[in-house]
């Protein structure tokens, strides 16, 4: 169960479909079109102009390239409908995320067995920083008895793609939405 | 709107009226003819004989063709109204008293194909259809100037109109292309003080409109618009506060444009004293409102049978509401949750207290945000159900079947395709009295996983025999389930079918779905209008330009191979009135196949085939009543000239309207 930005940005604004993402390879054509209240329509995507040349001369469309487009009102389901939907199922998305939690592991270096804190009990980092203290305790004394080094230790974290960011450069919802798996780093190895 | 009315050919000769009135008129001359139905000639000679003292009328004219000879003024009038035994040339003309009879029996004819036929026989027949006829309906707001309608008919009581295209709908239509009331209301008003009633759809109707809407007409009592857009709660305070006589407010799928910090309380502006509200359907104006207001509108609303909330209703509310009016016949609930936290709130018995006591339910709809718990609320009305629509409600199998198992008495059902195909088999083994079914996808994307498929349609049509509308989506199909449907449904009216993936074909054949469409439209008698979709090859309308003779409206996307199908259904579809493709393979000569037969069509659509600037000017010029409409999409501005993304053309008597945005360019 993960908590990922897709979700998010399913919300956003921006130009493209629900369900498509900018690494799709077609060209959006921005139709300033549709009013400024009118966020949901989608009118604003890419042009169905694509469709007769996508369709042209095809037997077997059926094998239509991977990565396909989404056309402009396709399926024929009136912006209403598509719209209440939408905010049904990203609330519903919310919803579920709230009662599961947000567990994620976290790693000391050092320490024998990871631990899992819930990102969502935590209103921000100062937080979060004492809860890990908390956690953590033991292991700090004993590491730091063993070392006989400092005791500064630096708290990262491994989002979505993959790669190790220091905790605390991004606002807080922007951090527990893409924070995967935290580790505290001894303090040698955070310089 | 009726065909356009073709200017009459030469005028008849002018004939001397006898200054009486003709005996044969008031005897029972009758006998002599052949046998004209005897309540028409009685009515004629009450009318006759309330005239007499009427003077004659400058003397009208006749068309030569219409229903009689030409010749010298006869002496005996022959009241035989089964008309045209062409030609027997001894008829008097008709005069005043003629017109007031005329008048008085077509104030009989209600049908709007009748009125159009009976206007058409003669001049003072099209004089006194004019007088009498009640409801103007126009298909196409368009078609015909609003002033050419007050010219022609003279006591309207109800107007509908219908604007943009349907796939305005799916967001193919720009904002701003147009189908706005106001001209029409501006009409209107002055030409009928007793107008009653307002249809709409897709029109774009600003609070200015609905003020002078409630200006213009003192007694008018019903107002319905349906997806239509523009308007805002401070229209429908007017409205309210200014239409004393109001019956019907109907509001249908609308997109009311509200800024949350100018929410007027419209509901608070309903008279104070009793109202005359019959229906009051508001679902769609998704803003929150005075609840209170709402609760004491409805109980000082006596006549008050159909009741549609928001979704800021919860359970709780509702209750109090059915309290205050246990005569309602159509509810849509709102919600159907509770407002408290879990564990407190209404109990599913006093809520089904509360249905039970609505005695007179047969139509329910709502359930926006529904918590399944409730549902057995509903039990006590179930079987009394005529009309159920879950379309909003996301309910598993599981939910559904408790619930459908007692609808033993359904006609419309509406549903989620989450039921998935278990629940449609509890529908079809339930609801054999089934005529319309609408399943909706709760994830409308082509790649979404899609719920229903072949086996729930194929379910459907053994449980549902005496089905006439369905509106299916799906992602997986079979050819044999669709034949199955069109062999157990003979009486199918409606048949449309989405599967949502593109160009999908039969999911275990791997054929197109040519044979599954082609035996709808060949046992499916009955049929009238049409969507397909799914892999299709021109076979697919081969068949249906050869048996699909009744077809009005046919909707067709991501299909054909070639120019070829459009010619089918030109060449085929006589009946046809309304023809929307999209992104489908045909060009200029497909389009201009259908050249000879566009005068009897209300419009065609065409998106993202392969047109040209060059093929559509090819119409425009040799169509003179034909409006052509190329609408691009704003950003293209620059370049690709020639490719035409989009063509709308329709008949009008109008010409080309003044009110085109830039977008739209008219040939």
């Amino acid at each position: 169960m993960e908590f990922d930005a897709d979700n998010l940005s399913a919300t956003e604004l921006r130009l493209g479909l629900p369900g498509t993402s900018s690494s799709d390879g077609v060209t959006k054509k921005p139709s300033p079109s549709v009013g400024a209240k009118r966020a949901l329509d989608d009118t604003r995507t890419e042009t169905s102009g694509t469709g007769p040349a996508a369709d042209a001369d095809d037997q077997d469309a059926a094998a239509a390239p991977a990565t396909k487009a989404q056309v402009v009102g396709w399926p024929p389901v009136r912006a209403y409908r598509k719209n209440t939907f939408q905010a049904a199922a990203v609330a519903a998305k919310k919803k579920a995320e709230q009662q599961g939690g947000l567990y994620v592991k976290v790693s000391m270096d050092g320490a024998p067995y990871l631990r899992k804190v819930d990102l969502k009990m935590y209103k921000g980092y100062r937080e979060l920083r004492e809860a890990l203290d908390a956690l953590f305790t033991n292991s700090v004394s004993a590491a730091a008895a063993a070392e006989g080094g400092d005791h500064q230790h630096a708290l990262a974290y491994e989002d979505k793609d993959g790669d190790l960011m220091l905790v605390g450069d991004v606002p807080w919802d922007m951090f527990i939405s893409s924070c995967k798996k935290l580790r505290i780093m001894k303090g040698s190895e955070a310089r | 709107m009726s065909t356009p009315h073709s200017s009459s050919t030469s005028s008849a000769p002018h004939r001397a009226s006898p200054p009486q009135i003709p005996e044969s008129l008031t005897l029972a001359a009758t006998a002599s003819s052949g046998s004209p139905s005897s309540s028409s000639a009685s009515g004629m000679r009450d009318a006759a004989e309330d005239d007499s003292d009427s003077p004659p009328s400058q003397m009208s004219e006749d068309d030569p063709g219409g229903g009689g000879g030409g010749g010298g003024g006869g002496d005996r009038w022959e009241p035989d109204l089964r008309g045209g035994n062409g030609g027997t040339g001894r008829w008097a003309p008709p005069d005043q008293v003629l017109e007031n009879v005329l008048e008085s029996v077509l104030e009989f004819l209600t049908a709007a194909r009748d009125r159009n036929a009976a206007s058409l026989v003669c001049r003072s027949w099209y004089r006194a259809e004019a007088q009498t006829r009640r409801e103007l309906f126009i298909g196409n707001c368009y078609a015909v100037s609003p002033r050419r309608a007050v010219e022609r008919f003279g006591g309207l009581r109800s107007v509908v109109l219908k604007g943009k295209p349907r796939f305005a709908d799916f967001s193919l239509v720009p904002y701003g292309w147009g189908a706005y009331v106001s001209p029409w209301v501006a009409a209107l008003g002055p030409a009928y003080p007793r107008l009653e009633r307002i249809c709409l759809k897709r029109m774009t109707v600003s609070d200015d409109d609905l003020d002078l809407v409630a200006k213009s007409f003192p007694l008018f009592r019903e107002l319905s618009l349906v997806c239509c857009d523009g308007f805002s709660t401070a229209g429908l305070a007017t409205i309210a506060g200014r239409c004393r006589h109001l019956c019907v407010l109907d509001l249908i799928e609308d997109y009311v444009e509200d800024e949350e910090d100018e929410l007027v309380d419209w509901i608070s502006r309903f008279p104070e004293s009793n109202t005359s509200l019959e229906s009051l359907v508001f679902d769609c104006v998704s803003v929150p409102f005075n609840f209170e207001a709402l609760e004491a509108l409805v109980a000082r609303s006596p006549a008050l049978r159909r009741l549609r909330v928001n979704h800021h209703v919860s359970v709780e509310q509702l209750r109090r509401l059915m309290a205050r009016a246990p005569q309602l016949t159509h509810f849509g609930t709102g919600a159907f949750r509770s407002e408290a936290a879990p564990g407190g709130g209404l109990s599913v018995t006093e809520l089904a207290t509360s249905f039970a006591a609505s005695r007179s339910l047969i139509c329910l709809s709502g359930f926006r945000d529904v918590n399944p718990e409730y549902l057995p609320a509903i039990y006590p009305v179930c079987a009394k159900l005529t009309s159920l629509n879950f379309s909003f409600a996301s309910l598993t199998a599981e939910e559904l079947k408790p619930v459908i198992r007692n609808c033993i008495n359904l006609r419309t059902f509406w549903v989620l395709d989450t039921v998935g195909d278990e629940g449609l088999r509890a529908v079809a083994d339930t609801c054999s009295d089934l005529r319309e079914l609408r399943v909706f996808p709760l994830d409308a994307s082509e790649d979404s996983e899609g719920s229903v498929s072949d086996v729930g349609l194929q379910a459907i049509s053994e449980g549902c025999p005496k089905l006439e509308s369905i509106l299916y989506f799906c992602q997986r199909m079979t050819n044999a389930a669709v034949i199955a449907m069109s062999k157990n449904c003979p009486d199918l009216v409606v048949f449309r079918l989405c599967i949502m993936g593109r160009h999908r074909p039969d999911r275990i054949t791997g054929e197109p779905m040519d044979d599954g469409f082609g035996a709808i439209v060949m046992n499916c008698k009955k049929l009238t209008r049409l969507s397909v979709s799914g892999l299709l090859t021109d076979k697919a309308f081969a068949y249906i330009g050869k048996y699909g003779k009744l077809i009005k409206t046919l909707s067709v996307a991501f299909a054909g191979n070639s120019d070829m199908s459009l010619q089918y259904i030109f060449e085929g579809c006589t009946k046809l009135q309304k023809l929307e493709v999209r992104d489908s393979p045909f060009s200029d000569k497909g389009l201009l196949s259908g050249m000879n037969y566009f005068y009897n069509m209300r419009f065609l659509w065409m998106n993202s085939c392969r047109l040209t600037t060059r093929g559509c000017k090819d119409v425009a010029q040799q169509m003179q009543n034909l409006v052509v409409e190329v609408i691009k999409d704003h950003s293209d501005d620059e370049g690709e000239a020639e490719i035409v993304d989009k063509l709308y053309l329709y008949r009008s008597l109008a010409g080309p309207r003044n009110d085109a945005p830039p977008f739209v360019t008219l040939l």
